[in-house]
């Protein structure tokens, strides 16, 4: 029998009993729907991340602080030890990581691997004002070289320029009084800052570029390094020396071609002098450990409804073949080899397969996008740029696969047991 | 003498085992030359159908040999069968054994379909069948719509679309009155007559076997009697002498 009389037979027998079909494909509709609008939502949000580490850059820059004690066991007491410094007081919940001082600043740069240690500055920043208008509670984010960011207009910040520059969120352009994005570039605003003596003071900065809001930052003012230091400076006036010298993390740079197993080398290194380091990526890799662990638990929901549309086909197909004994009886008569009348049967079943996680696969992707759409205009306006469900087409072919090949393993018993049926049990008359 | 087309060699069949143990055939030796009408004979459970199952290669024998053009049948791979059986042989039944979803075209064309031919020859083949059969017209029609006697030139159609060289036709007009029988009787003796296609009928109709060649008879599994037109002839002749 030639394949395209098989796939022919297969499909006429799988229309000729519409209702039972119908059933059976609504199963594994309700399968693969499932399946399909849980991996687009792992798709869309992981893709979401991964384009947002690419697009951070800084690959080659890693965060240290000091590794805090493991947390205590909450029931058990600590045993009393005269010598340990008690902890300073009251503060809830856990320690806090103790800060980098500048020497220490220079042991991390001895640390094999390392190529440049640089502190992070905190700065809290009173307002910003663009020429004099109104002043803006502003938000100065931490920003690491080599980073970029996701903008809407202007260039990324010349991170080594003398020139204090900033980028402004694209929030701030209409308050700041800008007619556009565009006509932010270029213009100078002012920085307010409280100084740790009590002084206001200002700094000023040409703004470069308007930010778009992301896993990178980008919501916040983002300075470059020499208005991070004028920053830093005037915030830190009226400090002692040691204070403003220690720094709540650092960022180390290493080898931007370092291997995966050179970075966690790096870390084993870092972590034996008593140092945490955690690179952009292993930063954002928590949240995509989550996602894929829910995607994950509600895949399993998804497989066992798979699971039991399996058993429907069984159950179809079976009926089927009784049905059709005599017409199987008659085609192994006339020489239809037991092999093309598995063929027929287990094309049946591949064929109920493709209908019904076709069928679940479009629907899911048309209920994925409307949603996706719906929430990307409410929920998530202040993640633009996430698509919650988002749909590959390799991992959709891949669950359309799957289920073709559940249903073939599901039409093997009854392919079988038609293939194996006697001819002459047929045909003799009842 | 040419090699028979078929032969039964000293054949037994049994069915069960142990104390339910029955055999249907106790030694049957036959052997039926190409292009011969041979009528198998024989009250209902004497073994008439068994016997045409085994010569058809749709069974095997317990015991002893069906040969095929001289060759041991069990020494043949089941493709070998399988080709013999959808173009050497033809089939008609009591029962119609029709799809009843699909048209008469389909039906008629299902041992091609089976054999791998391409649509439009298959299509092309089975009009001529249906044209010897006069059932053009009926092409397009589901085989459910027809009547009796159109059911079984349809199954006929069917039997003839591979060109076989031997029909097989198990009480083909049992399921008919007398009148459309007599049709299908026509038309099969016809094919064996003109293009010289070896018949084999299972019957219980006197009428039927008497219009063949050759009747062989049957009872608890034995042939009893194994008669041609001519030693018949010349039988009828001697009463009348
Ligand atoms: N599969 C089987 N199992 C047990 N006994 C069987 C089987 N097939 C046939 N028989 C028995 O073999 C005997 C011969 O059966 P067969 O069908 O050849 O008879 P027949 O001569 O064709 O009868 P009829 O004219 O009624 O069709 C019968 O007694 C029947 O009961
Ligand atoms: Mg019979």
């Amino acid at each position: 029998m030639r394949a395209v009389d098989v796939v022919g037979d297969a499909i006429d027998n799988t229309l000729r009993s519409k209702a039972r079909t119908a059933l059976t494909v609504v199963a594994i509709v309700i399968g693969s729907f499932t399946l399909t609008l849980t991996s687009g939502v792992g798709t869309g949000i992981n893709a979401y991340i991964n384009k947002t580490v690419a697009s951070i850059g800084a690959r080659d820059v890693m965060t240290v602080t000091k590794t805090v004690p493991a947390a205590q066991d909450s029931e058990a007491p600590i045993a009393y030890d005269p010598n340990a410094p008690t902890s300073s007081g009251d503060s809830m919940g856990g320690e806090e990581a103790k800060p980098i001082t500048a020497a220490e600043l220079k042991d991390l740069a001895r640390v094999p691997g390392v190529l440049s240690v640089e502190p992070t500055l905190t700065v809290r920043a009173d307002y910003v004002q663009q020429a004099a208008g109104t002043k803006y509670q502003a938000e100065v984010g931490g920003f690491v070289a080599g980073m970029s960011l996701d903008l809407a207009a202007g260039q990324q910040l010349g991170w080594n320029a003398s020139q204090n520059q900033v980028t402004i969120p694209v929030t701030y352009v209409q308050p700041l009084g800008y007619a556009s994005n565009a006509a932010a570039i270029g213009t100078t605003v002012t920085i307010g800052i409280t100084a740790a003596n009590g002084n206001a003071t200002t700094v000023t900065a040409t703004v470069v570029g308007v930010s778009v809001a992301g896993f990178s930052g980008g919501g916040s003012l983002t300075p470059n390094a020499a208005l991070s230091r004028a920053l830093y400076d005037a915030q830190s006036v009226g400090l002692k020396e040691a204070a403003r010298t220690s720094y709540p993390s650092a960022a180390i740079r290493f080898d931007p071609a370092a291997t995966a197993a050179e970075v966690t080398a790096l870390k084993a290194r870092l972590a034996a002098i008593g140092y945490d380091g955690a690179t952009v990526s292993d930063q954002l890799g928590i949240y995509r450990t989550a996602i894929d662990a829910v995607v994950l638990i509600l895949n399993g929901f998804a497989a066992i409804a798979l699971l039991a549309a399996g058993f429907g086909i069984v159950n179809t197909l079976l009926m089927s073949v009784q049905e059709r004994t005599r017409e199987i009886g008659l085609m192994k008569a006339m020489g239809m080899p037991g092999g093309s009348v598995f063929g027929v049967f287990s094309t049946e079943a591949v064929f109920i397969g493709l209908l019904g996680s076709a069928i679940g696969a479009g629907l899911a992707i048309v209920a994925g996008s409307l949603t996706s759409g719906l929430l990307a205009g409410s929920l998530l306006t202040d993640l633009p740029g996430l698509q919650i469900i988002a749909f590959d087409p390799v991992a959709i072919g891949i669950i359309v696969g799957t289920v073709m090949a559940i249903a073939f393993l599901a039409g093997t018993i009854p392919a079988v047991r038609a293939a194996r049926q006697d001819p002459i049990d047929a045909l003799r008359y009842e | 003498m040419p090699v028979p087309i078929l032969a039964a060699c000293d054949v037994h069949k049994s069915y069960g085992r142990g104390a339910t143990r029955f055999d249907a055939l106790r030694g049957v030796s036959l052997e039926i030359a190409q292009g011969e009408s041979v009528a198998i004979i024989g009250k209902s459970g004497s073994g008439k159908s068994t016997l045409m199952h085994l010569l058809a290669l749709l069974d095997k024998p317990t015991e002893g040999a069906v040969e095929l053009s001289g060759h041991d049948a069990a020494g043949l791979s089941s493709a070998v069968l399988n080709r013999t059986r959808n173009s050497t042989f033809g089939f008609v039944f009591q029962q119609f054994f029709l799809n009843p979803g699909s048209s008469v075209l389909d039906n008629v064309t299902l041992p091609l379909r089976i054999a791998g031919v391409p649509r439009a020859e298959r299509n092309r083949r089975g009009m001529a069948a249906l044209a010897q059969l006069e059932l053009e017209s009926k092409a397009k029609n589901r085989a459910t719509d027809l009547s009796g006697g159109q059911k079984q030139r349809v199954v006929i159609a069917r039997a003839l679309v591979n060109d076989p060289s031997v029909i097989f036709a198990d009480e083909p007009t049992g399921n008919l009155d007398t009148a459309t029988g007599a049709v299908v009787e026509d038309i099969l003796l016809e094919l064996n007559r003109t293009r010289g296609i070896t018949l084999i009928v299972v019957t219980h109709d006197e009428d039927l076997a008497n219009r063949c060649d050759r009747r062989v008879y049957i009872r608890d599994g034995l042939i009893v009697d194994d008669l041609t037109s001519s030693a018949i002839a010349a039988a009828n002749a001697e009463v009348a002498a």
